[in-house]
C-alpha cells in the first residue's frame, strides 16, 4: 500500500504540478488581478470592483460583445443541433457507403476551426462572393455580409453551423441505442413517420440532446477563430462581429488592460457555468431517461 | 430509380453543398490572379501553379517551409506531451489507491470544461517573466503537465474497462506499478494513445488563440499566424497565394483525415471530442 501510494504520486506528478501552477494559482491569480490595474509592466495596482464597475455601466464595447455573443450564441447553437439531428435521421440506416458518407460529413467539423476556413468565409461572404451572387442571382440583394454590419453575424453563425459533424456522429451514436421493438410497436399501432419521431425518436435521444446542448453552447461562447480572421481581428464592422472572447484579447493583448481582461474571464465563467447549471435545470422539464419512474 | 438509389443521390447532393466552400478554396487556389477576382465558374479555365510557387518562394519574408516546420515543431511537441503525461496521470487515477484520489479526481474532471481565459493572463505574465514569450514552449509546456484533462478522463475511461486480473497477475510475477505500467497497461492503452495523438495533432495544428497570444515574431509564426499576413495586407492580388496556402495548411490534417477517418468519428460519436 505504502508502495502503490509513493508510486501513485509519482505518476500524478506532471498532473499535480500543471493543476498548482497552471491552473490553481492562475485562477486564484486572476481573480486578483481582476481587481486591479495592471498593464504588464508596473505592478498590479488595487482598484477593488472598478473593472467590473466600469464593465457593467459604462464600457458600450462590452455590452455591444455580450449583446453580439448572445445573438451568435443563441443562433448557431440551434441550427447547429438541427442540422446535426436532421443529417444523423437521413444517415440512420444501414446501408452501403454509410460509414464514407458519415465520415464526409464529419470533415467540416475538423477542417471549421482553422485560420483557411475562415478566410474562405470571408471572400464567400464578401460583397460580390459566391454568397452574394448567388442571392443576387435569386433576387435578393443583401451586398456582402462581412461589410455589413446587420448581416457579418451570419457569417460567423454559417461558419459555426457548417461544423455540425461532431453533434451529428454523437447522435448518430444515440440512435443506435434505441430498441428496434420501440418502432416495431409504434408500427404496429400505425403510427406515421412524423408520429414515430416525435413519440419515439426524440425523447428515447433527449439526454443525448441534452448533452450536445450542453457542449455545444459552452463552446459557442468561447468562440474566436472566425470572428478574428473575418473581422482582421477588429469585431467590426460595428462591432457586429466582435465576440466576448476578441473583445477580451483586445482588451488584455492590445490594450494592455489586463486587469479588465482578467474580471472579463471571471464574468464569462460565471455566465457559463450559471447557463449550463440552467440548461440542466430546464432539462427536468423535457429530457427522458429510460427505465426512470416519471 | 430503387428507394435505396434515391438516397444515395440526395445524399451525395447535400454533401457536394456541404463541401461547397472546401472544393471552392482548392479550385480558387489554382487560379491566375485576374480569375481569382472576375472569374464565376468554379473551376479555372486556365489552372496555374503560380500561387504555390509565389508562397514557396516567401511570405512576409519567410519560405512557408518555415511555417510549416514551426507548426510541426508544435504539434508534435503537443502530442508527445499528451500522450506522456495524460497516460501516467490517468494510470494513477484508474488504477492506483492514494490518499486525496477523490478530490483529485473530480477536480481533474471540473477542469474539463473550464474555459481556458480565466488562467490565461496569469499564464501568460508566468510565461512572460520566464522569458518564453516568442518561444514554443507557452504552447508545448502545459501538454506535458497533463493541462488537456480531457484525454486524462479518455484515458481513464480506457483503463477502467482493461480486466483487472492482468493488473494482478503482474503483481504475482513481481511487478510494481511501474512495471505493469510499462509492461501490461501501456500496450494496451495504444487505441487511446492514437486517438489523443491525432486529435491532439489536429488541435494543436488549428489552433489560433493561444498561437496569436504567445507569438509574435515573424520567425516564430505558425501557419496559421502566417496566414494571417494575408489578411492584415488585403491588397486583392494576393488572394491567389492566401489560398494556395490556405491549402497547404489543411494538407496534414487532410492526410490524417484520410488515414484515420473512421477512427476519428469513432473516437468523436463515444466520447463526445469536439471537432
Amino acid at each position: 500500500m505504502r508502495r502503490t501510494q509513493g508510486a501513485a504520486y509519482l505518476f500524478l506528478s506532471p498532473w499535480i504540478i500543471g493543476a498548482t501552477l497552471l491552473t490553481v494559482g492562475p485562477m486564484a491569480a486572476s481573480l486578483y488581478l481582476s481587481l486591479t490595474d495592471y498593464d504588464l509592466f508596473d505592478p498590479p495596482k488595487w482598484v477593488g470592483l472598478d473593472n467590473y464597475l466600469v464593465m457593467f455601466t459604462r464600457d458600450d464595447r462590452f455590452w455591444a460583445a455580450v449583446s453580439t455573443t448572445a445573438r451568435y450564441v443563441l443562433l448557431s447553437v440551434p441550427l447547429k443541433l438541427v442540422l446535426a439531428l436532421a443529417v444523423a435521421l437521413l444517415l440512420n440506416r444501414p446501408r452501403r457507403g454509410g460509414g464514407l458518407y458519415r465520415s464526409a460529413f464529419y470533415a467540416p467539423s475538423l477542417l471549421g476551426a482553422s485560420v483557411s476556413l475562415a478566410l474562405v468565409w470571408r471572400a464567400m461572404f464578401a460583397s460580390g462572393g459566391t454568397v452574394d451572387r448567388l442571392l443576387a442571382a435569386v433576387g435578393i440583394d443583401t451586398g456582402g455580409w462581412v461589410d455589413q454590419p446587420q448581416y457579418a453575424l451570419f457569417a460567423l453563425v454559417a461558419l459555426a453551423a457548417w461544423q455540425f459533424g461532431a453533434p451529428m456522429v454523437i447522435f448518430l451514436a444515440g440512435l443506435k441505442q434505441i430498441p428496434r421493438e420501440l418502432y416495431e410497436a409504434a408500427a404496429i399501432d400505425g403510427a406515421s413517420p412524423v408520429r414515430r419521431l416525435v413519440s419515439v425518436t426524440l425523447p428515447m435521444l433527449s439526454p443525448v440532446i441534452l448533452f450536445n446542448l450542453v457542449l455545444e453552447t459552452i463552446h459557442a461562447f468561447q468562440a474566436f477563430t472566425g470572428a478574428f480572421v473575418v473581422s482582421g481581428g477588429r469585431g467590426g464592422p460595428s462591432d457586429s462581429t466582435l465576440l466576448y472572447t476578441l473583445y477580451l484579447y483586445q482588451r488584455g493583448f492590445t490594450d494592455f488592460r489586463m486587469g479588465y481582461a482578467s474580471a472579463m474571464a471571471w464574468v464569462l465563467l460565471v455566465v457559463v457555468a450559471g447557463v449550463t447549471v440552467l440548461l440542466f435545470r430546464g432539462a427536468r422539464g423535457w429530457v427522458f431517461y429510460a427505465g426512470e419512474e416519471r | 430509380m430503387t428507394r435505396t438509389g434515391v438516397w444515395h443521390v440526395f445524399v451525395v447532393l447535400v454533401l457536394l453543398v456541404l463541401l461547397y466552400p472546401v472544393i471552392w478554396l482548392v479550385s480558387t487556389s489554382f487560379k491566375p490572379a485576374q480569375e481569382v477576382l472576375s472569374g464565376l465558374a468554379l473551376l479555372p479555365k486556365a489552372p496555374t501553379g503560380d500561387n504555390y510557387a509565389q508562397v514557396l518562394a516567401g511570405v512576409g519574408g519567410f519560405s512557408v517551409w518555415h511555417y510549416l516546420g514551426n507548426s510541426l515543431l508544435v504539434s508534435v511537441g503537443a502530442v508527445a506531451g499528451n500522450v506522456i503525461s495524460c497516460s501516467l496521470a490517468a494510470y494513477a487515477f484508474a488504477r492506483l489507491h492514494f490518499r486525496g484520489r477523490g478530490p483529485m479526481f473530480g477536480f481533474m474532471m471540473g477542469t474539463i470544461m473550464l474555459p481556458q481565459h480565466v488562467v490565461l493572463i496569469p499564464q501568460y505574465v508566468i510565461f512572460q517573466k520566464l522569458g518564453l514569450v516568442d518561444t514554443f514552449w507557452p504552447l508545448v509546456l502545459p501538454k506535458f503537465l497533463a493541462t488537456d484533462a480531457f484525454f486524462v478522463f479518455l484515458m481513464v475511461q480506457f483503463i477502467r474497462g482493461l480486466p483487472r486480473e492482468l493488473d494482478e497477475a503482474a503483481t504475482l510475477d513481481g511487478c510494481g506499478p511501474v512495471g505493469t505500467f510499462r509492461h501490461v497497461v501501456l500496450p494496451l492503452l495504444r487505441p487511446a494513445l492514437v486517438t489523443t495523438a491525432i486529435f491532439t495533432f489536429i488541435w494543436t495544428w488549428n489552433d489560433f488563440f493561444s498561437q496569436v497570444i504567445y507569438l509574435n515574431d515573424p520567425s516564430r509564426f505558425t501557419l496559421p499566424l502566417a496566414l494571417q499576413i494575408f489578411v492584415d495586407q488585403t491588397t486583392q492580388s494576393a488572394f491567389g497565394p492566401m489560398f494556395a496556402m490556405s491549402v497547404l495548411a489543411l494538407v496534414p490534417i487532410g492526410l490524417f483525415f484520410l488515414a484515420f477517418q473512421r477512427l476519428l468519428v469513432e473516437g468523436a460519436a463515444t466520447s463526445g471530442l469536439k471537432g
